[in-house]
């Protein structure tokens, strides 16, 4: 138990490490510091000063390890377009990115699960066949579309929804939040469907396989042969153990929503880290690429974590032997 | 997203008469091959079939803007069979152009991750040590993040390589490098665990022996016994690397306006949501549409009957 | 959610509900426009956006009204002295600064001076300045190296800060934009205007309040007691946040846009021409180009070039397709409204691909040639559709044109860094007159002048003439200087102009606020009807 945890922390942090040193290496190699620093008229003196100053000579390693630290100090850096540090920006958008993402995941894993164990128990029936139908089309669909579609039929033709941003916010905390208000709840709802709906119809599929899987086991056989209902069969028993691969992919479907953040965010205008990511690329704004790059190996990585631990924990079976992270 | 297969699945015991019999007993497999082809020939055959063409400058009259789909321009009184966008360029011949541009990224990608992953795995599996632990712990790393941020970041990292009198000209070419890159650990997870299963069996053992060299052994031998998962992953893969190689473009971070893709038109068509030219943003977006999802189709297909376990 | 809000949202789930967003309380306007402003240091950019959120905030001495007549902001009234060098001011009493200390002859000096540094961006419009003196608490005198009967115009976007609060801030110097500069009065304010800076979020979302001791109270309306101020960079988006009703007022409703925001109940665009021309320069200066593919010589240099270029331009289908009627083709760089305008300078030539080819080939390009067009993406009105337009026009006679169109933040140095031969600029001219387009855009590139003139076109003597302007009293001397200079510049074709914008202001029907000509809106003269 001991030695698994050890052994997957080390992996966290092997890959924590490999993503740093790509993002010091984008910052090192990419955005030449000195012109930023010191402008077009700067001589060759001020030039080799500037060098010394900020170690610029010193061995690539002891660059990287000065990198990391001031990385930890939350230091990434002035943002060369908005001329901010970009810790600041990052901070002042991170709320918006992970409220966002936080709603869309709620709303696949609930929806995903609940239409999962309908089309499961209900598997030939009109309506599970018809939500399947449409969950492959779903999956093919990009989320642009999806989003460049709700709004010209939920804003445009309609008019009911808001159709960019994030409306008013309210402190919950000190942090400030959309769904503190009404205005930013209704901002909220296209966005959040844009975003969960390809997640959703992925825990709706799993969720359904695997329940078909279970309940054709003998155990469920068996209970259903000592009189058990329906309901307690289904509910107590089927779905507690589906739900150590729902976990697992949720897990990283969690990641892959602050991915795809960088989508919906772009198409509603939404003022998170993704539209700052895209931006950032548009403008060759290379710390903050850096940075961010850095901000979501962290998430990723700590998510991916603590779906393994979640899952040691879940499922005994599997002490035995388990490499390193699934990819979805 | 989808399961591939596992290196459970090399056992290939797939001919050909089954698949082509399941193919004929789907229609829903048949209209997506179908619609496929069609966009296939479509863009192959593009500069034959168009009946403009869109990306030449001096070849557009800028008064036939906003012609609408199946009507005639009321100034120059010329005819466009899906309408003209804002700058006087006929939708169905920039749609054209724009499939090849899409196809042409996904295909290119796709084909750079499956060299570059076939020929990582293998090396992985067969020679295995430390150049196994090292190409897998790069993996395992890559795998943390979903493709289609490591393709933006790589992206914005290509364009800050070059300099920016190229950025654009070449963004076509860094788009395919950077997709591709984004894809490849499928395709050497899968072969390496292939070949490590074939490695050994008797009839590797046997070429060994005869003292064929690694690499014949590798190529000959082996690759073709586990070309049946190469493919479903590729064609998976063909399906993700066309919706990244759109959104990519639709965010404005991809293909050029000078040579855009489906994502691309779809971006350019999108301010016209609101002011009645629906035509510009509707028509590439239902092509699109037919694309990925019949490509999508046509992948599950192929991976369900490579791989009936997985069904 | 305030009392109010829920007390709406109850209402309306109550009532029949055609639109789910709330109605804008009577006293807050939500503003947006296509970009943010870039900073919030009154010195560091001279860019419209920019200067249109300082001016709720900071105030100039003097500026332009809604109707683009300089009215008196921090002073009363200025005049020359009987040294004609010496122009001076009379500052406004019982001022305060939003932080409460008192507005006094300091800050005036403090804030020009600090304009005047070299990272400054607004230097340019006080080249002439020689010193600036506090004579007593409430009068400033500003001393020119020659007689400049003009200075006051200059002064309509140069803002005064409180010299104690910026230096206590340790931003006495401009934010260094060209290094990546920062200094806290990019985000922070302490002006004394008429509206009080709550919250920004760079991009995003930018807040203020009414200044309740405000010293324009009772002269002004100031119906508006909150602004919130929202860069929405999709011009879909924008619109349809207009429609929807999430936002009161909109800078730039898109073209293709209009007659849908014009014919929707309950809101209005309203029109007029501004007080800015679109147009291409050309490098006509250097002796061979980078961006082209003839080697060794340059094509720009021959004026029957750009004089073909000039009319292959179909100015017309430009504004049929493009702008969608609204903008107002012309054949010079100057607005309607700067003093040296006239009707026949105005007049374009007629779009005439014959004469064009012609002239090409007279020129030895009878094959054309290829170079790059750079073309700002978010600045003007369909900026890079226009150019877009341009390169297919260009194509017709042999000039294979490359579109690279970018974002304004990387377009505009490309222009002050001569790094393009072929771009895309719009001149608005806050002076009204001649001289200052003469100035930024005719002057051989110096230190002091010709800062935004990417043709390298140097002209001794018309230089001389541009320079007299300045000093020039004699007014219908000056006019006359100033036609010289305009008919040189047309028979040289060193720009290539396509049209004058027009400004289309998208709002709620119960705002009554005219269009203002610099594209500057003035909220503390924003009224609401009913």
């Amino acid at each position: 138990m001991l030695a698994f945890i050890i052994r997957r922390l080390g992996q966290a942090l092997f890959v924590l490490l490999t993503v740093a040193f790509f993002s010091f290496a984008m910052f090192k190699f990419m955005g030449d510091p000195l012109e930023n620093l010191l402008g077009q008229e700067a001589t060759n003196l001020d030039r080799a000063e500037l060098e010394e100053r900020l170690g610029l000579n010193d061995p690539i390693v002891v660059q990287y390890v000065r990198y990391l630290a001031r990385a930890l100090e939350g230091d990434f850096g002035v943002s060369y377009r908005a001329g901010i540090p970009v810790a600041e920006v990052i901070m002042q958008r991170l709320p918006a990115t992970l409220e966002l993402a936080f709603i869309s995941g709620m709303l696949a894993v609930v929806f995903g699960v609940l239409l999962g164990i309908y089309t499961a128990i209900r598997r030939d029936g009109f309506v599970a066949n018809l939500i399947m139908t449409s969950s492959l089309i779903g999956v093919s669909l990009p989320t642009f579309l999806i989003g460049v579609g709700l709004i010209w039929a939920f804003s445009v033709n309609l008019g009911w929804l808001p159709s960019f941003g994030r409306g008013d916010t309210a402190p919950f905390f000190g942090v400030e939040l959309a769904v503190m208000t009404w205005d930013g709840i209704q901002s909220l709802i296209l966005p959040s469907i844009t975003l969960g709906l390809y997640q959703m119809t992925l825990i709706m599929r799993l969720v359904r396989s695997e329940m078909l899987e279970v309940l054709r086991t003998d155990y469920i056989r068996f209970a259903r042969a000592r009189g058990l209902t329906d309901r307690a069969l289904h509910f107590s028993h089927a779905l507690r153990n589906t739900l150590v691969p729902v976990i697992t992919i949720t897990g990283v479907q969690l990641g892959l929503i602050i991915a795809f953040a960088i989508v919906t965010e772009t198409v509603f205008q939404w003022p998170g880290v993704g539209l700052l990511f895209i931006n950032a690329v548009n403008f060759v704004d290379i710390p903050v690429m850096a940075a961010y790059l850095l901000l979501v190996g962290i998430i990723f990585v700590t998510i991916n974590l603590v779906v393994d631990l979640l899952y040691f924990v879940v499922d005994p079976r599997l002490r035995a032997e388990r490499s390193g992270s699934e990819g979805p | 997203m989808n399961p591939v297969p596992g290196p459970s699945s090399t056992v290939s015991g797939w001919r050909d008469s089954d698949l082509w019999y399941s193919f004929k007993r789907s229609p829903v497999i048949v209209t997506a091959a179908c619609v496929l082809v069609t966009l296939i020939l479509g863009a192959v055959f593009a500069p034959l079939i168009s009946p403009y063409t869109p990306f030449d400058p001096g070849s557009l009259n800028l008064m036939n803007g906003f012609t609408e789909p199946f009507a005639r321009n009321a100034f120059t009184n010329e005819f466009f069979l899906l309408g003209t966008d804002d700058q006087g360029r006929d939708v169905f011949s920039t749609i054209l152009f724009g499939l090849r541009v899409s196809l042409f990224v996904g295909i290119s990608a796709v084909l750079f991750a499956m060299v570059l992953g076939v020929a990582l795995g293998l090396i992985a599996g067969y020679v295995g040590g430390w150049l196994d632990g090292l190409i897998m712990r790069i993996a395992d790393v890559q795998l943390t993040f979903p493709s289609i941020m490591i393709a933006m970041l790589l992206f914005g990292i290509g364009r800050g390589l070059l300099p920016p009198d190229l950025r654009d000209e070449m963004a076509i070419w860094v788009l395919i490098i950077a997709i591709g890159l984004s894809e490849w650990v499928q395709f050497a997870r899968t072969v390496r665990g292939a070949t490590m299963v074939e490695r050994s069996k008797e009839y590797v053992e046997a070429a060994h022996l005869i003292g064929l060299s690694r690499w014949a052994i590798m190529l000959r031998h082996i690759l073709p016994n586990i070309s049946g998962p190469i493919l479903v992953i590729a064609t998976i893969t063909l399906a993700l690397a066309i919706i990244a190689e759109a959104t990519l473009s639709f965010l404005g971070v991809g293909a050029p306006k000078t040579e855009p893709s489906l994502g691309t038109l779809i971006n350019v068509g999108r301010q016209f949501i609101l002011s009645g030219e629906w035509w510009i943003l509707l028509f590439p977006s239902v092509t699109l549409l037919a694309l990925a999802l019949s490509v999508n189709l046509f992948g599950d297909w192929l991976r369900d009957m490579l791989n009936p376990k997985l069904r | 959610m305030t009392i109010k809000q829920l007390m709406a949202a109850v209402i309306m789930t109550g009532a029949a509900v055609s639109t789910a967003v709330l109605p804008a309380s009577a006293e807050t306007l939500r503003w947006a426009r296509a970009g943010d402003s870039l900073t919030l240091d009154p010195h560091a950019q001279n860019e419209g956006p920019t200067h249109t959120l300082a001016h709720q905030m900071y105030e100039p001495l003097l500026h332009r009204d809604m109707a683009g007549q300089i009215i008196p902001a921090l002073a009363t009234d200025w005049a020359p002295t009987d040294d004609p060098n010496v122009w001076r001011f009379n500052l406004r009493k019982g001022v305060s600064f939003h932080d409460g200390s008192a507005f006094t002859a300091d800050d005036v000096v403090f804030s020009l001076n600090r304009a005047m540094k070299p990272t400054s961006a607004m230097k340019e419009l006080l080249s002439s300045v020689k010193e600036v003196r506090a004579v007593d608490d409430h009068t400033v005198d500003i001393e020119t190296d020659g007689p400049n009967p003009l200075m006051p115009n200059n002064l309509t976007n140069l803002f005064i800060m409180d010299s104690g609060w910026t230096e206590a801030n340790n931003c006495a110097e401009p934010q260094d934009i060209a290094n990546g500069g920062d200094n806290p009065c990019v985000r922070a304010v302490n002006g004394t205007g008429a509206y009080v800076l709550v919250s920004r979020a760079q991009d995003e979302k930018t807040v203020l309040k009414a200044n309740p001791n405000y010293w324009g109270i009772g002269q002004f309306p100031l119906d508006v007691s909150e602004i919130v101020y929202t860069p929405i960079q999709e011009s879909a988006t924008r619109v349809s946040a207009l429609l929807s009703g999430e936002v009161d007022l909109i800078q730039d409703v898109p073209v293709q846009d209009l007659d849908r925001v014009a014919t929707t109940d309950g809101l209005s665009v309203i029109t007029a021409p501004q007080n800015r021309t679109i147009f291409f320069g050309l490098n006509v200066g250097d002796p061979d180009l980078t961006t082209d593919n003839v080697d060794g010589k340059n094509p720009l240099a021959d004026v029957r070039v750009r004089q073909a270029m000039n009319i292959a331009i179909n100015r017309d289908a430009i504004k049929k397709v493009v702008m969608r009627d609204q903008s107002k083709p012309t054949g010079v760089i100057m607005p309607p409204f700067v003093n040296g305008w006239t009707e026949a300078l105005d007049a374009y030539p007629a779009n005439d691909l014959a004469k064009a080819k012609q002239l090409m080939a007279d020129a030895g390009y009878a094959d054309g040639f290829g170079i790059t067009l750079n073309c700002p993406n978010d600045r003007y009105i369909n900026d890079e559709a226009i150019c877009q337009a341009a390169v297919g026009m260009f194509g017709q006679i042999g000039i294979k044109v490359t579109l690279d169109a970018k974002p304004k933040a990387q377009h505009f140095p490309l222009i002050k860094n001569r790094e393009t031969d072929f771009y895309m600029l719009g001149w608005g001219v806050p002076t009204f007159d001649s001289e200052y387009i003469f100035n930024f855009l005719a002057h051989t590139s110096t230190d002091k002048l010709g800062s935004w003139n990417g043709t390298r076109y140097s002209n001794p003597s018309l230089d001389e003439k541009i320079v007299s302007l300045a000093s020039e009293t004699d007014l219908s001397v000056r006019n006359a200087t100033i036609s010289e200079i305009w008919n040189t510049l047309q028979d040289e074709v060193i720009y290539l102009p396509i049209h004058h914008q027009v400004l289309n202001w998208g709002m709620r029907a119960n705002i009554d606020f005219p269009v203002q000509p610099e594209d500057q809106p003035h909220f503390k003269f924003l009224k609401i009807k009913g």
